[in-house]
């Protein structure tokens, strides 16, 4: 998806305060792709709103520059940027039909009207909501209520459509039936898409990139599948997935690899980026990358270890034991036949490779 | 007990209301119940105070100029209240708590003040006793009504829908008219309701500010009082209680209209 060379969307330095003391969103540099769906994950209060607000125009930066389409629109008036907006409640004019909301955006344009119900006939099929131009928004469930929201998004032939946490308020089936349907459209129209939620799975099923944000900052920005594999961040490493992590001192380094002090153990990890002999790393290492090993050296990584719980979850096991300081180490077992049994007060021997063990520069607090 | 209680202030509340309305019937030019009236003789009834007034010019020049500086306050006091409201529904507007007591000042000011004020320096502009300064005296005492009645439909009032109308690229003016106002219109009426029964029912204004000529009815039902004792006024009265019971109904009918959109 990266038709566009030059970035469409460009965040550089951009900070934003309320009150002059507490920063939003700090340093911020960001670049988007025309044609590309990049998603803005974070957790509430990290500043992923905010900066979907700057680019509406809603908010202004408090210092740095955003830019569309290589010019800054500090300037321009949110109504001026022809980019289309989806909030998550909707924000759809209740006294219009579905029909007037849609035309909303042609009118302003002050386009005739047989060209405008084509174009609103077209957005609507786009959404699989042919004929609904007579009903009125309360008529609707919520799931009919967003398509409409995304069709008046759409109908004006935006470049750039922003959307707010569009799918917070439907129930998970609803969710995930609109994550596909969003994605097809965005794929059919090849639109720039920038998208804002906190659920981690909605990201991975439907963005290009995402932009992991963390109190004000990203914290990566990377395909979903590099953000699983390739976590730089201990943040981001919990975020996206599940991970174990643990917290050890260097003790050697040997090109890509260190070894790493834990309690009474050393363990061999991927170094992510450059560090010393003696600093402090966070080894993150993802439950079902960690296997049972029935024969001593069978992983570079290996810890004989007390279970101190089990949970079956169907088609894996979650075995919970303590390794070092660490009790709440969890390892997942794939439910496949001949696992073994595992029960609570076992020791069993577990085990990792080095890659799948990544040593990362702590989160700074 | 309670139920005992609860009417007892009923008729403490509408009864010296209710009383005008038969007395306005009185055949006799008293206003006291006749002994005819009394043992319910349909010739102790009439509708004399009622053609009275018909007839009479000078109640109908009242209700012409109560009419002409109601509607007319009434446009001026909507007009001002609503925009008022607007301005001080956005976050971006300093001193909020200020601007709103100083807007609805006028309702808890004492009227005889705020007449005394009107009369002082509207004689200075040259326009007492004229429609004009009546209008502006009565819109200033309406506009209060309207900015709270609109200010309290925007307390419901979604600000993503006027971020969504910019963001499909509408200007200012358009979202007012086709996004706001639409959905705001039940207390926009409510309050201009509120702002021409302030105007009808208006006398120590126009006591100090108008002349012969602007002479509103309740201006006219106070000379009424003072000049000729005549049972003429209940019937004007029966026809205000009527009206104003007429205007309570519009503004419920709006309430729950606007309750139902939501």
């Amino acid at each position: 998806m990266n038709a566009g060379i030059s970035a469409y969307v460009e965040f550089e330095g951009v900070h934003k305060s309320y009150d002059g003391e507490t920063e939003v969103v700090r340093d911020l540099h960001l670049s988007v792709q025309e044609g590309e769906f990049l998603t803005l994950l974070g957790p509430s209060g990290s500043g992923k709103t905010t900066c979907l607000m700057m680019l509406a125009g809603f908010e202004a930066p408090t210092r740095g520059a955003i830019r569309l389409g290589g010019r800054t629109i500090h300037d321009v008036p949110p109504r001026q940027r022809n980019i289309g907006m989806v909030f998550q409640n909707y924000a759809l004019f209740p006294h219009l039909t579905v029909g007037e909301n849609l035309k909303f955006p042609l009118e302003v344009r002050g386009m005739d009207k047989g060209d405008a119900d084509e174009r609103v006939r077209d957005a609507l099929r786009l959404v699989r909501l042919e004929g609904f131009e007579g009903r009125r928004p309360g008529e609707l469930s919520g799931g009919q209520q967003q398509r409409v929201a995304i069709a008046r998004a759409l109908v004006f032939e935006p470049r750039l459509v922003l959307m707010d946490e569009p799918l917070g308020a439907l129930d998970r089936r609803l969710r995930e039936e609109m994550q596909f349907e969003i994605r097809r459209i965005q794929r059919t129209l090849g639109v720039t898409v920038i998208y804002v939620t906190h659920d981690q799975q909605e990201a991975m099923v439907m963005s290009d990139r995402v932009a992991v944000f963390n109190r004000g900052r990203i914290e990566q920005v990377a395909a979903p599948e590099v953000l699983y594999e390739e976590p730089e961040r201990p943040f981001v490493a919990t975020f996206i997935g599940d991970n174990n992590l643990l917290r050890g001192a260097i003790v050697d380094i040997d090109g890509d690899f260190c070894q790493v002090a834990f309690g009474e153990h050393t363990i061999t990890a991927f170094l992510v980026s450059a560090r010393s002999v003696g600093d402090t790393v966070v080894l993150a290492v993802r439950p079902e990358r960690i296997g049972l090993a029935g024969e001593p050296g069978t992983y570079r990584n290996e810890f004989v270890v007390p279970v101190s719980d089990v949970i079956f979850l169907g088609d894996h096991l979650l075995v919970r034991a303590t390794m070092g300081e660490r009790v709440d180490f969890v390892v997942k077992i794939p439910n496949i036949v001949g696992h073994g049994a595992v029960l609570p007060g076992d020791r069993v021997r577990i085990g990792w490779t080095a890659t799948d063990c990544r040593a990362l520069v702590p989160d700074e607090d | 007990m309670h139920v005992a209680f609860c009417a007892a202030v009923l008729v403490f509340l509408i009864a010296p209301i209710l009383v005008v309305v038969p007395l306005s019937f009185n055949a006799e030019p008293y206003f006291t119940f006749t002994e005819g009236m009394l043992r319910l003789d349909a010739d102790a009834y009439s509708l004399r105070w009622y053609a009275s007034i018909v007839e009479d010019e000078a109640w109908l020049r009242a209700l012409v100029n109560s009419l002409v500086i109601g509607v007319s306050a009434t446009a001026v006091a909507t007009v001002l209240g609503t925009l008022a409201a607007l301005g001080l529904a956005s976050p971006a507007m300093p001193g909020r708590p200020l601007v709103m007591g100083l807007l609805i000042s006028p309702m808890v000011t004492p009227v005889i003040i705020s007449a005394a004020g009107f009369f002082f320096f509207y004689s200075s502009l040259g326009l007492a006793q004229t429609h004009l300064g009546l209008i502006l005296a009565h819109a200033a005492l309406g506009t209060p009504f309207v900015v709270i009645t609109v200010t309290a439909t925007l307390a419901g009032f979604d600000v993503n829908l006027t971020r969504a109308a910019a963001s499909l690229g509408a200007g200012p003016w358009r979202t007012f008219r086709r996004v706001q106002l639409p959905l705001i219109a039940p207390g926009v009426l409510s309050g201009a309701l509120f702002a021409f029964a302030t105007s009808f029912d208006e006398v120590v204004a126009v006591l100090f500010m108008g002349g012969i000529d602007q002479r509103t009815i309740p201006r006219q039902m106070w000379s009424g009082i003072r000049e000729q004792i005549s049972p003429a006024i209940l019937a004007v009265a029966t026809f205000l209680i009527a009206f104003a019971l007429l205007l309570m109904g519009v503004v419920e009918w709006l309430r729950r209209r606007g309750s139902q959109a939501d």
